[in-house]
C-alpha cells in the first residue's frame, strides 16, 4: 500500500489543499464552503482510518515511510513516518477536525474559519508525522498561525489579548528549540561528518557529549513544556482556551496540547535519552504539581469553560508523569491518555459551547437545574465528565491507571502524590455538574432547549469512543506497546537507566 | 613626471553598470526634449526595460563566471572584480529597480510629479550600488557609494511640496555626508596601514602580517561606521526612522532595498574577503553591532504607532540578521546573508508598496488606524500584507523563515550560540508588532485594541507646522480613511510579484539557495 499511495504525504497535503481551495471560493456561498471544507476533512479522516487499518500491529518501528530530498544544502528531506506513538494521535486529528469544523455554530466569515481549520489540520498532522527535524519545526511553527487567527477572529471578548499571549508564549519556546535543533545537527556533523536533519539517524548515532546533550534537551524541553503546558509556563492556556471559539478550544485541547507531550516522547527522549533520564525528576515534580495545582484552581473557577481549561492542566500533568516515569506501562498509559484527553476534553468543550449558544453565559452561578429540562443533554454531559474524571469502564480510567501503576514502580512518591489528583478531579467536576444540572431550573434555565439531532450526531462518535476505549482498550494498546517498548529500550541502551523488572509487565 | 597610463577597460565586463548609466542618461535627455504628462508611463516602462537588460547582461556574466572553474576575474586594472557575489547583488538591485519603478508609477501620477527625473535618479543610484558590489578597490567602493547616495538624497526630497520629504532629504544628506567622510577616513587609514587601496593587495598584505597595527584597527572602525550607516545598523541608525518616514513611500521601499543591499555588498566583501585574515579583530565588533541592531530594532518597533516608522525599525533589525551572517565569517554565513538580502528585498518593497497605497493621496495616512478593517475593504491587499508581515516575522513556508534559518544556522555552526538565541528572541519581540498590524487589519472592531493610541499618520515630530495642524488633520484623516484604497495596476503587479516570490522561495527554495551559495563560493 505504501508503495502505491503516499498516504502520509496525502494526510498532510490534502488539508492544506483544502484550505487553499476554500480560500479561493466566493465568500457568499456559505453552504458550498461548508460542504467543500467538510468533504476535505472527512476524506482526511477516512484516510487516517485506512492508515490505521493498514498499520501492522506488533511492530515498533516506523511504517509507511516516505522520504524525498527537499533542501540539499542542509540535508533536509520531506520524511514522514508513523509508529504506535503517533498513530492514534493522527487518527484523533482526523476525527476531531471534521467535528470542530461543522460542530459549533460559526456566526461570521465561515470561509475564513474553515480555511484556517484545514490549514491547522495540515500543521498538526504534519507535526505528528515528521521524522525530519526541520520539517517538524516548520509544522510546529505553522500550527501557530491558524490558531492565532482562529482565536483572534472568532473568539470571545478578550480574544486579542489571549491570542497574542498564546502566540508569543509558544514562539519563545520555539526560538530556543530552533537553536537547539541547529546545534544538534551541526554538532552531529562535527562528530560524524554528515549533515542531516533525520531524527532516526540522529537518535541512533547519539553523537553528542552528555553535558551538551543536557543543554540541548533543555532547549527542546522549553518549547515542549510551554506547549503542553507544564506548571510554571501554563498561564497562556486558561486564557487561550477560554477566549477561543468552541471549535478552536476543541482543537487546542484535543490536538495541540498533545504536540508538546508528543514532542517529549519523539524528540526529547529519543534524541537525548541520558539527559531525559537525568532531568526526569524535575519534570515528574512539575507534572505532579500541575496535577494538583490544576485541580485546585479548577475547583475555584466560576466560569465553566475556564474550569475545563484548568482541568486540562491537571490531565496533562498525568501524561507528563507517564512520559517521564520511563516505564513501559506508564508510557503506554501516557500515550493512551493523550488520545483519551483529546476525546473527553474535546467533547466537554463542545458541550460547554452548546450551553453558551443557548444561554449566552458560561457562569456556573447563572446556570442550574438543566437536568430536568434537558435530560439527554445532561446525560451526555455526565458521561463525558465521568470519562474525564476517570471512572472505571470509561476511557479515562485506563490511561490514568496505567500511568499511575507505571510511575508507582519507578518513581513511587510522585505516583502517590499524583493519585490525589484523581480525587480532586472528581471533586471539581462533580461539584460543577451538581451546580449546573441539579436543583430547580429557574428563569432562562427553565426553557433550556434539549439536544438537537445535529448535536447528537456530533457527540455520537465521541461518546462511542469514550465507551469503547474504556471497555476494550486492547487493540489500541497492542499498537502502542511495541513502539513504547522500542523507545524505552532505546533510552535504556543509551543511558544508565534500567527499568525495574516489574514495570515491564506481561509480554505482549 | 611619467605620462598617465590609462588602464585597459573591458567594456563587456561592465555591461550591467553601463546599461544602467546609459539608460539613465538617455532618459534624462528624453526628459529635456519632451515635457508631456504622459511621459511617466513611458519612463517607467523604459526604466524596467533597462533593468531587465542589465539583468540579461548579468546572466551572461554569471554564465561566464560560474561556467568555468573559479571563473572570477578582475577588470579595469584590478579596480573591478567580476564574480558571483557581485552579480548576485546586481540581480538584487535590478529587481529593486523594477519593483520600485512599478510602485512609483501610480504614486507619481497621484502626486502630480510626472517628470522622468525620478526614474533617472533610480537608475543612477542603482548603477552606484552595482559599482559598490563589484568594486575591488576602496576608492571605487567610495565612488559607488557616492553615486548611490547622492541620487538617494535627491529622491528622499523628491516630493518638494511635502515638508517631511524635504526634511528627510536634509537629514539624510547631512548625516550621509558625515558617514561618507568616516568611510573616506577609513580608506585613508587602511591605505596607511597596508600601502594599498586595492582589496586584493590589502588581503595579500594582511596574509603576511601576524600583528595588527593600531592604524589598521582604526581603519576597520571607520569603514564599519561608514558602511554601518548605509545599512542602518545600530548605533548608526538614528537617521533611519525619520528618513524612511519622510521620504515618498516608493522611494522608502527602494532605498530600504537597494541602499541596504549595496551597503552590505561592500561590507561583506571588504570584511570577509579583504580583511578575512584579521577576522578575530573585527568579529567581536560585528557581533556587538548585530546584537544591538536586533534588539534596538525590534524593541523600538514595538512602541511605534506609525507603520512607516515601524517598518523602518524592523528594517534595522533585519540588518542585524544579515550581520549575523557576516559575524559567522564562513561561506555558509555569507550565503545566508545573501539569501537574507534577496528575500528581504522583495519583502520590504512589497510592504512599502502596500503602505504607499494605504497612505492614499498625499502620502499621509501611515498610522495604524489607516489599516483598520483593510481585510474587509481590500481583502487581497490585506492578504498580501499578511504574507509579508508573517514572512518578516519568520513564519514557515515563506522566504523570511528560510532566510532567518540560514543565518542562524551559520551562527550555530560557528558555535555562536548566544547570538543565535538573541536573534530568535528578537524575532519573538518582532512578531508582536507584525501581529499587531495583522490584528488591526483583520480583527479590530472598535471595541478592543491592544496598545494602539489614537494617533494618525504622524508627521515627523520636529516639523512645527504639521504639529500645529494636527487638530484639523484628525477629522480629515477620518474621512480619508473611509475612502477605499485604490490599487493602480503597476503597483498591484509589483506587490503581487513580491508576494509570489515570498511564498515560492519559501516552498521551493532550492534554486535561490543554490544561487546564494554559488555567489558566496564565487566571492573572490
Amino acid at each position: 500500500m505504501s508503495e502505491t499511495l503516499p498516504i502520509l504525504t496525502l494526510l498532510v497535503v490534502l488539508p492544506a489543499v483544502g484550505a487553499a481551495v476554500v480560500a479561493c471560493m466566493p465568500r457568499d456561498n456559505e453552504r458550498l464552503i461548508r460542504i467543500v471544507g467538510m468533504s476535505f476533512a472527512v476524506i482526511v479522516a477516512l484516510l487516517s482510518i485506512v492508515m490505521l487499518a493498514d498499520f501492522k500491529a506488533g511492530q515498533g518501528d516506523f511504517q509507511f515511510l516516505s522520504g524525498h530530498v527537499w533542501v540539499r544544502d542542509f540535508g533536509i528531506s520531506w520524511k514522514l513516518g508513523v509508529d504506535g506513538i503517533s498513530l492514534f494521535l493522527v487518527v484523533l486529528s482526523g476525527i476531531l477536525f471534521p467535528i470542530a469544523i461543522v460542530g459549533p455554530k460559526v456566526h461570521h466569515d465561515i470561509k475564513g474559519y474553515v480555511a484556517w481549520m484545514l490549514l491547522l489540520e495540515a500543521g498538526c498532522i504534519g507535526v505528528f508525522l515528521s521524522l525530519d527535524l526541520f520539517l517538524f519545526f516548520l509544522f510546529w511553527e505553522l500550527v501557530l498561525v491558524p490558531m492565532y487567527f482562529l482565536i483572534g477572529g472568532w473568539g470571545y471578548d478578550r480574544r486579542i489579548y489571549a491570542t497574542l499571549k498564546f502566540f508569543l508564549y509558544t514562539m519563545v519556546g520555539s526560538a530556543l528549540m530552533l537553536v537547539g535543533i541547529l546545534a544538534v545537527v551541526f554538532l552531529h556533523r562535527q562528530a560524524t561528518g554528515t549533515l542531516t536533519f533525520d531524527v532516526v539517524i540522529l537518535a541512533k548515532e547519539q553523537s553528542l557529549a552528555s553535558s551538551t546533550a543536557r543543554w540541548l534537551f533543555m532547549a527542546f524541553a522549553a518549547s515542549f513544556a510551554i506547549k503542553v503546558p507544564i506548571f510554571p509556563v501554563h498561564t497562556w492556556l486558561p486564557d487561550a482556551h477560554t477566549e477561543a471559539p468552541t471549535g478552536g478550544s476543541v482543537i487546542l485541547a484535543g490536538i495541540m496540547l498533545k504536540l508538546g507531550t508528543y514532542g517529549f516522547l519523539r524528540f526529547g527522549l529519543y534524541l537525548f535519552p541520558q539527559a531525559a533520564v537525568d532531568l526526569a525528576p524535575v519534570f515528574l515534580t512539575l507534572g505532579t504539581i500541575g496535577i494538583i495545582y490544576g485541580a485546585v484552581v479548577a475547583t475555584m473557577q466560576k466560569d465553566l469553560k475556564r474550569l475545563v481549561a484548568y482541568s486540562s492542566v491537571a490531565h496533562l500533568g498525568f501524561i507528563v508523569l507517564g512520559v517521564f516515569g520511563l516505564s513501559q506501562q506508564g508510557m503506554e498509559g501516557g500515550v493512551l491518555q493523550m488520545v483519551n484527553h483529546g476525546i473527553s476534553t474535546g467533547a466537554l468543550f463542545l458541550l460547554v459551547g452548546m450551553i453558551y449558544e443557548r444561554r449566552h453565559t458560561r457562569q456556573i452561578a447563572e446556570l442550574g437545574g438543566i437536568q430536568r429540562v434537558a435530560p439527554v443533554f445532561a446525560g451526555v454531559f455526565m458521561l463525558v465528565m465521568l470519562s474525564s474524571i476517570g471512572l472505571p469502564g470509561l476511557n479515562g480510567f485506563v490511561g490514568e491507571f496505567l500511568v499511575l501503576i507505571g510511575t508507582f514502580v519507578t518513581h513511587r512518591w510522585w505516583a502517590v502524590a499524583a493519585t490525589t489528583g484523581v480525587i480532586l478531579a472528581a471533586l471539581y467536576l462533580l461539584w460543577a455538574y451538581q451546580r449546573v444540572f441539579h436543583g430547580r431550573a429557574e428563569g432562562a434555565n427553565a426553557t433550556f432547549p434539549e439536544m438537537t439531532m445535529r448535536e447528537r450526531a456530533i457527540m455520537a462518535p465521541l461518546v462511542v469512543l469514550i465507551v469503547f476505549l474504556g471497555v476494550y482498550p486492547r487493540p489500541v494498546l497492542d499498537r502502542i506497546a511495541p513502539a513504547v517498548h522500542d523507545l524505552v529500550s532505546h533510552v535504556e541502551e543509551h543511558s544508565d537507566y534500567r527499568q525495574p523488572a516489574v514495570a515491564v509487565g506481561e509480554p505482549r | 613626471m611619467p605620462p598617465l597610463e590609462l588602464p585597459i577597460v573591458e567594456w563587456s565586463q561592465m555591461a550591467p553598470e553601463l546599461i544602467l548609466i546609459v539608460g539613465a542618461l538617455a532618459l534624462l535627455m528624453a526628459g529635456t526634449f519632451r515635457r508631456e504628462r504622459s511621459m511617466v508611463t513611458g519612463a517607467c516602462i523604459f526604466t524596467i526595460a533597462t533593468a531587465v537588460a542589465a539583468l540579461v547582461a548579468s546572466a551572461g556574466l554569471w554564465h561566464d563566471v560560474a561556467g568555468r572553474r573559479g571563473g572570477a576575474r578582475l577588470a579595469v586594472a584590478d579596480a573591478l572584480v567580476i564574480d558571483g557575489f557581485g552579480i548576485f547583488f546586481t540581480v538584487v538591485i535590478c529587481c529593486a529597480v523594477i519593483l520600485g519603478a512599478l510602485l512609483a508609477h501610480g504614486y507619481l501620477r497621484q502626486e502630480r510629479l510626472e517628470a522622468p527625473t525620478f526614474f533617472v535618479l533610480v537608475l543612477l543610484s542603482a548603477s552606484g550600488g552595482v559599482l559598490m558590489a563589484k568594486a575591488n578597490d576602496l576608492i571605487v567602493v567610495f565612488l559607488g557609494l557616492e553615486i548611490l547616495s547622492i541620487a538617494l538624497y535627491v529622491l528622499a526630497g523628491y516630493h518638494q511640496r511635502r515638508e517631511q520629504s524635504r526634511e528627510a532629504a536634509i537629514k539624510y544628506f547631512v548625516l550621509g555626508s558625515f558617514s561618507s567622510a568616516f568611510f573616506l577616513y577609513g580608506v585613508a587609514l587602511t591605505y596607511g596601514a597596508t600601502g594599498s587601496t586595492n582589496l586584493g593587495a590589502i588581503s595579500e598584505f594582511l596574509r603576511s602580517q601576524t600583528v595588527t597595527q593600531g592604524v589598521l584597527l582604526g581603519g576597520f572602525g571607520m569603514l564599519l561606521v561608514g558602511l554601518g550607516f548605509k545599512v542602518a545598523a545600530v548605533p548608526f541608525h538614528m537617521w533611519t526612522p525619520d528618513v524612511y518616514q519622510g521620504s515618498p513611500t516608493p522611494v522608502t521601499g527602494f532605498m530600504a532595498a537597494a541602499a541596504k543591499a549595496a551597503g552590505f555588498a561592500a561590507l561583506l566583501r571588504i570584511f570577509f574577503s579583504a580583511f578575512g585574515n584579521q577576522r578575530l579583530d573585527w568579529q567581536p565588533i560585528v557581533w556587538a553591532l548585530a546584537v544591538l541592531s536586533l534588539l534596538v530594532g525590534s524593541v523600538l518597533a514595538v512602541v511605534q504607532t506609525d507603520v512607516k516608522r515601524m517598518l523602518a525599525y524592523s528594517s534595522i533589525s533585519h540588518a542585524g540578521y544579515v550581520l549575523i551572517g557576516l559575524q559567522a565569517a564562513s561561506t555558509r554565513g555569507i550565503a545566508g546573508s545573501l539569501f537574507y538580502l534577496l528575500a528581504y528585498t522583495f519583502l520590504i518593497l512589497g510592504s512599502f508598496g502596500i503602505v504607499g497605497l494605504v497612505a492614499r493621496k498625499g502620502d499621509n495616512l501611515t498610522g495604524l488606524d489607516a489599516y483598520r478593517g483593510l481585510a474587509r475593504s481590500r481583502p487581497g491587499l490585506a492578504f498580501a500584507f499578511t504574507v509579508f508581515l508573517l514572512a518578516q516575522a519568520g513564519v514557515p513556508f515563506t522566504s523570511g523563515f528560510l532566510a532567518k534559518f540560514y543565518v542562524i544556522s551559520a551562527a550555530v555552526e560557528s558555535h555562536s550560540y548566544a547570538i543565535a538565541v538573541i536573534a530568535m528572541l528578537a524575532a519573538v519581540v518582532a512578531a508582536f508588532f507584525y501581529l499587531r498590524l495583522i490584528v488591526v487589519m483583520y480583527m479590530a472592531d472598535d471595541q478592543e485594541m491592544v496598545g494602539i493610541g489614537p494617533t494618525v499618520g504622524g508627521p515627523i515630530p520636529t516639523s512645527a507646522t504639521a504639529a500645529v495642524d494636527r487638530g484639523g488633520v484628525g477629522t480629515a484623516v477620518a474621512a480619508a480613511v473611509a475612502t477605499k484604497v485604490e490599487i493602480p495596476f503597476a503597483a498591484g503587479l509589483a506587490i503581487g510579484l513580491c508576494a509570489v516570490f515570498t511564498v515560492v522561495a519559501g516552498l521551493f527554495p532550492q534554486p535561490f539557495l543554490d544561487f546564494a551559495r554559488h555567489a558566496a563560493v564565487l566571492l573572490l
